[in-house]
């Protein structure tokens, strides 16, 4: 059974307030039955290092991708992790990570993409956990499994691919890179390893808005009202566009697919996971370069 | 004997040494182990802890790192790191190239394998696309020497 909503007077402006909980909720909710916290980091063993007391781990590289085939893990596979970190599919799972919760938004993405009913952002992540002086802990829970039914993997509705996105050239994109990425001129510094695509540039179309422009200085997202202006006022995005949202490889621009969806209620909202390291790497797929879309 | 997940041409005997440290271990232990080892990465000496902008960064991490190379006129290699405290595995990282390549003459810094990074068992724990961030390290400092030597 899911736990009660945070009330949190800022979250009643969101869309959907039930997707994200303050880290005062957490703290009193910490050791009720029903809810798994779980770290998400870009660094690996920044979790070892102390988290979140009884938060699991959840690794977006080791566990949530397919090792083999550039894709996530089947419903089996989910089932399997979900089933080892002691999630139930009525668990109130609440995510929270480094990086203005970049990764943790990326782990919610694909847990939404089997449709777990009840998960959460921890606004803030995890720095702001820390900033606040609440506890750590370097101690490991190990949950014993539990039952998590295979849900097949829905890639139709918040997934996109790139004939998806080939054919929706001339709607709303929005590219979450760095301005640097957008406009391709990182590719060409002289002499340095460069990794992850042969073209830059962007897609046509695509309108620039760096992902951590959603977040505050201490990591939360801000207000509705300050969103809106962002990427209904800058962006020009109406809440009923059909949009699509990528970056690299589908990371930073679940941050945005997250504010999109879920904060401002926009219900036409695709990831492309495939991002930038499919599209700069693809033959004869149309590129933009420079700072305009 | 060892058996290695990767093969490779020859690893100096300190990387050699701490590839077998890995690679002796359960799984579980080795994140342990990096961490033990970011803990061990040494400070800024004050000449570049007040002159960070003498420092290269490594955009291919995805934590910013920075780092710098001296080759002494003996030759001998000091490598100097700088990455945050958040970032554990970066610094695990910069500690297993310092650990395994300060003080070495160029020659031998040069010769190290570039995938050597796939021979420390890390690859199913930390993923390939995170090692790629050592890789590159170990790049830019190769590069750095070759640039300095002239």
């Amino acid at each position: 059974m899911a736990l009660a909503y945070d009330s949190a007077a800022k979250f009643g402006d969101y869309a959907h307030p039930e997707r994200i909980v303050t880290t005062e909720w957490v703290a009193a909710h910490l050791d009720d039955p029903g809810l798994v916290v779980a770290e998400s980091d870009e660094d690996v063993l920044l979790y070892e290092t102390g988290h979140v007391p009884g938060a699991v781990k959840l690794d977006w590289h080791t566990e949530l991708n397919d090792p083999v085939t550039r894709d996530y893990v089947d419903g089996a596979g989910f089932a399997r992790l979900m089933s080892s970190k002691g999630i139930t599919r009525d668990t109130t799972l609440v995510l929270y990570g480094d990086k203005n919760n970049w990764w943790a938004a990326y782990a919610l993405w694909v847990c939404s993409l089997f449709g777990h009913p009840d998960v959460r952002l921890m606004d803030g992540g995890r720095a702001k956990w820390i900033a606040e002086g609440r506890p750590l802990s370097t101690d490991t829970p190990k949950p014993d499994p539990v039952e998590y039914p295979v849900v097949e993997r829905d890639d139709q509705h918040i997934r996109a691919f790139k004939d998806q996105v080939l054919a929706h050239l001339g709607q709303p994109m929005i590219d979450v890179r760095s301005p640097g990425e957008y406009s391709g001129e990182l590719l060409h510094m002289p002499d340095y390893p460069q990794e992850g695509a042969l073209r830059g540039g962007h897609i046509p179309g695509a309108k620039s808005v760096p992902w951590a422009r959603a977040a505050a200085e201490d990591a939360t997202f801000r207000t509705r009202a300050e969103l809106e202006a962002i990427y209904q006022g800058e962006a020009g995005l109406s809440p009923d566009d059909d949009v699509v949202v990528y970056c690299r490889i589908g990371e930073r621009s679940s941050h945005t697919w997250f504010v999109l969806h879920h904060l401002l209620g926009y219900p036409h909202v695709r990831n492309y996971d495939g991002s930038w390291t499919e599209w700069g790497n693809s033959v004869r797929v149309p590129i933009t370069r420079g700072t305009s879309p | 004997m060892t058996t290695q997940p990767v093969s490779g041409a020859a690893l100096n005997p300190r990387l050699q040494e701490i590839a077998d440290d890995f690679n002796a271990m359960p799984d579980r232990d080795r994140l342990q182990l990096l961490l033990e080892l970011s803990r061990e990465l040494p400070a800024l000496p004050e000449r570049y802890a007040d002159h960070r902008d003498l420092l290269e960064p490594v955009p291919e991490c995805q934590t910013p790192l920075f780092l710098a190379v001296e080759v002494e006129p003996d030759s001998t290699v000091r490598l100097f790191f700088d990455a945050p405290q958040e970032a554990p595995t970066t610094r695990g990282f910069a500690a297993i190239l310092h650990a395994g390549l300060d003080g070495l003459p160029a020659d031998e810094v040069l010769a190290t394998p570039a995938e050597f990074t796939g021979q420390l068992g890390l690859q199913d724990l930390v993923s390939p696309l995170r090692l790629r961030g050592m890789a590159a390290m170990l790049a830019r400092i190769k590069r750095q020497i070759r640039d300095q030597r002239g």
